[in-house]
C-alpha cells in the first residue's frame, strides 16, 4: 500500500466508512505502524477539540441588541395574531 | 431533605424539547433561554464561516429572528440546537456567496478544477498530544490556538471541516450546501484534517516523543 493510498484512505477509516476488506487490510497496517497509528490518533483529537471547544463570548452590546431586536419581533409576531 | 429535592428539581436546567413547547405556546421568556443557551456557539459557528465580527452578528441575529418566527413550523425531528445550527451556516453561505458576486448555489467558480488524491501533503510532525483533547478544550490558550490553526486554512477546506465535523453534516448535504461534488467534499475534508493535525500537533504534540513519519513505498 503506498502512501497516498494510506492517505486517502484514512479519511474513512477515521469517519467508520469504510469497506470491511479495506479496512481489515488498513488495521493490519496500523499494527505495525506506531507513526500512522499516532496521526490517526491526532485525526481524532483534532476534530475533537472542534467539536468540544467553548464557543466565544459575544460582543456585549451585540448581546444587548439581539435581545432587544427579539423582543420588537415577538410583539409583532404576537400583534399579527400568531 | 425534601426542600432541597424541591429546590433541585426547580434549578434544574431545563430541557430545550420543554423551553421550545413553552416558546411555542407564546412563552417569550423561554425562547430567551433557548437563545441565551445557544447564541454563542451560533456566533461562533458564524465568525468561523465568515471571519468577520459585523457579519458574525447580522448571521446570528438573522438566525435567532428566522428560528422565532418559524417556531410553529419547526417539526422536531431533528433537535432545536441542530435547527439553529443550520439556518446560520445557511444564511453564513449566503453572505460568502454575497461576497464573491455569485448567485448559483456554488460558492465557486464552475471552472474551478476538481481535487484530487495526488499531492495530498504527508504528515511530518507525528507525536501523542501531551494532553486529552478534553482537558485542552478548558484552556484559555486554546482556543486562539485552533482558531488560528482554522484561519489559516484555505476557505474551501475550512468550509468543509466546519459543516463536516464540526456541524455534523453528512458528506451530501455538505456538497449541495457548496454547490461542489461528493468527492471534492471528500478529498477536502482530508486536507483539512490532515493540516489542522499537523498544525495542532506542533502546539499540543509530546516533543520529547516525536516519531520519524513511516515510508509507505511497500507494504
Amino acid at each position: 500500500m503506498k502512501c497516498d493510498e494510506l492517505l486517502a484512505l484514512l479519511n474513512g477509516y477515521v469517519d467508520g466508512d469504510m469497506a470491511p476488506g479495506l479496512c481489515e487490510e488498513l488495521e493490519k497496517h496500523l499494527a505495525g505502524c506506531n507513526p500512522c497509528q499516532v496521526v490517526v490518533d491526532n485525526i481524532r483529537k483534532t476534530i475533537t477539540l472542534y467539536k468540544e471547544g467553548k464557543p466565544c463570548e459575544l460582543p456585549l452590546d451585540f448581546r444587548e441588541r439581539l435581545h432587544v431586536a427579539l423582543h420588537e419581533r415577538w410583539k409583532q409576531t404576537q400583534m399579527n395574531g400568531r | 431533605m425534601q426542600a432541597t429535592i424541591i429546590n433541585n428539581a426547580l434549578n434544574a436546567p431545563q430541557r430545550d424539547e420543554d423551553l421550545l413547547r413553552r416558546a411555542k405556546a407564546g412563552d417569550l421568556g423561554a425562547f430567551e433561554t433557548l437563545t441565551t443557551r445557544y447564541e454563542r456557539q451560533v456566533y461562533s459557528l458564524a465568525l468561523r464561516i465568515l471571519r468577520q465580527e459585523q457579519d458574525a452578528e447580522d448571521v446570528t441575529q438573522q438566525t435567532f429572528l428566522s428560528a422565532l418566527e418559524n417556531l410553529a413550523g419547526f417539526r422536531e425531528e431533528a433537535g432545536f440546537s441542530t435547527w439553529l445550527f443550520r439556518i446560520a451556516t445557511y444564511a453564513a453561505l449566503k453572505v460568502i456567496r454575497k461576497r464573491k458576486g455569485l448567485d448559483t448555489v456554488s460558492l465557486e467558480a464552475a471552472t474551478e478544477p476538481q481535487d484530487s488524491y495526488d499531492t495530498i501533503p504527508h504528515p511530518e510532525f507525528i507525536a501523542d498530544w501531551r494532553q486529552s483533547p478534553e482537558l485542552l478544550a478548558q484552556q484559555h490558550e486554546t482556543r486562539q490556538l485552533i482558531d488560528e490553526a482554522l484561519a489559516q486554512l484555505n476557505e474551501k477546506y475550512r468550509l468543509v471541516f466546519l459543516l463536516r465535523d464540526v456541524e455534523g453534516m453528512s458528506v451530501k448535504e455538505t456538497a449541495e450546501a457548496l454547490g461542489i461534488s461528493d468527492t471534492n467534499v471528500k478529498v477536502r475534508l482530508l486536507r483539512a484534517r490532515l493540516q489542522l493535525r499537523e498544525q495542532l500537533t506542533r502546539a499540543f504534540g509530546d516533543e520529547r516523543r516525536r516519531l520519524a513519519p513511516h515510508r509507505h513505498d511497500e507494504v
